[in-house]
């Protein structure tokens, strides 16, 4: 478990004092990937610097594995840090030993005997799938691989907390996804609580059962990640699943903005809405994901207005949140835009052409 | 004026050997303690391992001092010292003393440089390893830096050379003291050229044998 109160970091003192962190509270439980995500520059690595001892809060509490570490003396730090796996971005391997030795690093501080050590390495090597590459310098290793290496020396000492400050940015996707897939595994097989630092949504919808918006050092929204994506109003939740902004404006058709998540809503409802209810759905836009493990989706719709009532009740049945988007909208678009049309309009009235974007957003309409 | 060839080997050998018992020694003196002094002072500037602005500026002061004066001078300066050090202010032992005072802040210096070119991250990851400074010291910062210190200890041999030559001329012996006491005093162009070859070969051998080491250790 990882348990983070009230913390405050500031750096610096007197007149050159820098506040980074503001009361930030974090929970993850045993067996959980805990994202925190942010702009550059919000406090991410501070904090996770604070949960690995890197660093000392100014004020607040920290607690990993149940121990309380914030007040820990000198000495004691070093025995705490054992409790906790960090593995960095680009994985901070030394340069001029093997991906073995890397991985020996924490055994040989620890001071495990030689038969130990080369057993547990083999061990390591083999969960993270690099048996054959054990003698490889880092250089001779993928990004991928050297992140492989690096979990598999922060995993060394069997923590039962993991951290990992984005683990995966400079990865290519490929890479990308085999680390978060290792990452997800070690999740469930040893019970770790995982702190995983990023900046992309794209990993926090894969691997993340709970997820910290962190924004100028304070914790601007948090929640478990289906929560965060059901909620048509979170921040975060738009972010994890982006709904692009519709512009379409149709006399007697209402925009619809819907949000759902979770396994009661039928995966067909679209075509429900057509066969069972008679209703003429425009799709507007979409965005379905699986998202811890659950089907998760935003759409916008198009109805007559008439058909309102009808459309809620449906909607309402299968548990798929749904909100009128107000009318006119800001941006809109007269139908289809003429060829030679200037998207240049500098501030389009109800009913004249649409900025840019929205032309784009309309022609980019996802199925 | 010129001294035979075959007087110039009893002349020339024996001074070659001071030169290199010399350098020998000093290096001993300069690694052993330069090295420590390198350290520090990397691991004591912000974000090191043990961030420390007042040692880091008095260590820093004292380690400019060794270097502002040249080594002529100093060696001048400090002889009150090496005699009480040495208990003599000529020979080879008394050289020792101003080479050494004059090595280990350079040295240092070197340490610190190479020191700095490993990744600050590499150190945080020995000791989010659990490792203790000392071993992040020896393990990641100076197993890491390991070539650079080897290019370091190259160029410190070098300087050194060049400062026993210089310590020769007030009579410390060697080869700077055949230089001065023939080539110089008695205008042995010989013996002169024969002192220059030496040390140009010397230079050439100890660069060479730095260069080797270096890339073999390189991955
Ligand atoms: N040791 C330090 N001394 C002073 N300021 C610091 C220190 N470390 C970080 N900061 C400041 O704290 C703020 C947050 O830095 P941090 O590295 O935690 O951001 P981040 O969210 O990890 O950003 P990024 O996404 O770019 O990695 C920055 O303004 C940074 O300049
Ligand atoms: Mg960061």
């Amino acid at each position: 478990m990882i348990r983070v109160e009230k913390l405050h970091k500031t750096f610096g003192t007197g007149t050159r004092a820098r506040p980074v962190l503001h009361e930030v509270d974090l929970n993850i439980a045993q067996g959980t990937i805990g994202a925190v995500v942010g702009p550059s520059g919000a406090g991410k690595s501070t904090l996770a610097r604070c949960v690995n001892l890197l660093e000392r809060p100014t004020s607040g509490r920290v607690w990993v594995a149940g121990t309380d570490v914030t007040d820990l003396p000198e000495r004691d730090l070093r025995h705490a840090r054992r409790a906790i796996g960090t593995v960095f971005q680009s994985a901070n391997l030394l340069r001029r030993r093997t991906a073995a030795q890397n991985v020996a690093m924490p055994l040989r501080y620890l001071g495990v005997t030689a038969r130990e050590e080369k057993r547990r390495v083999a061990e390591l090597l083999e969960r993270v799938g690099l048996t054959d590459r054990a003698d490889d310098y880092p250089a001779q290793l993928s990004g991928g691989q050297r992140q492989r290496v690096g979990i598999a020396r922060a995993l060394a000492l069997r923590p039962k907390v993991l951290l990992s400050d984005e683990a995966t940015s400079g990865l290519d996707p490929a890479a990308t996804r085999s680390v978060l897939a290792l990452l997800r595994e070690l999740r469930t097989d040893l019970d770790l609580a995982i702190l995983l630092i990023t900046h992309e949504m794209e990993v926090v919808r894969e691997v993340a059962d709970t997820a910290a918006l962190l924004r100028e050092g304070r914790v601007a929204e948090s929640g478990p990640v289906h929560q965060l994506v059901a909620d048509p109003h979170s921040a975060l939740g738009n972010a994890l699943l982006p709904d692009r902004p519709v512009s379409w404006d149709r006399p007697g058709l209402g925009t619809w903005r819907l949000t759902y998540q979770g396994h009661a809503v039928p995966t067909d409802w679209l075509t429900r809405l057509g066969a069972d209810h008679g209703l003429d759905v425009h799709l507007l836009s979409a965005t379905v994901e699986e998202i811890a493990g659950r089907a998760a989706g935003r759409a916008t719709i198009a109805v007559g207005h008439d058909r309102a009532d009808e459309l809620t009740a449906a909607l309402d049945g299968w548990g798929i949140h749904a909100e009128p988007l107000p009318e006119p909208l800001p941006e809109s678009l007269p139908g289809p835009l003429p060829p030679d049309h200037s998207a240049r309009a500098e501030e389009p009235a109800a009913s004249e052409p649409a900025s840019e974007a929205a032309a784009e957003t309309a022609a980019e309409t996802v199925v | 004026m010129s001294t035979d060839l075959d007087k110039l080997w009893p002349l020339l050998f024996p001074a070659i050997g001071q030169t290199l018992q010399m350098v020998a020694a000093v290096m001993v003196i300069v690694v052993a303690v330069g090295t420590p002094v390198g350290v520090v002072l990397h691991n004591s500037s912000p974000g090191a391992l043990f961030p420390h602005r007042a040692l880091r500026a008095t260590l820093s002061w004292v380690v400019n001092l060794g270097r502002s004066l040249p080594f002529l001078i100093l060696m001048a300066a400090i002889i009150p010292f090496t005699r009480y050090v040495a208990g003599t202010t000529i020979g080879v032992s008394a050289a020792i003393v101003p080479m050494s005072l004059a090595g280990i802040p350079y040295f240092a210096r070197l340490v610190e440089t190479a020191l700095r070119e490993v990744d600050r991250e590499a150190t945080e990851a020995g000791r989010a390893a659990g490792g203790s400074r000392l071993q992040v010291i020896v393990s990641v910062q100076l197993a890491e830096a390991l070539p650079a210190l080897v290019g370091s200890l190259t160029i410190a041999i070098v300087g050194m050379l060049e400062f026993s030559a210089i310590a020769g001329t007030i009579g410390a012996g060697g080869i700077g003291y055949l230089a001065i006491s023939y080539g110089y005093e008695r205008f042995d162009t010989t013996v002169m050229t024969a002192t220059i070859v030496t040390l140009i070969v010397m230079v050439q051998v100890i660069q060479f044998t730095g260069d080797r080491i270096v890339r073999r250790l390189a991955h």
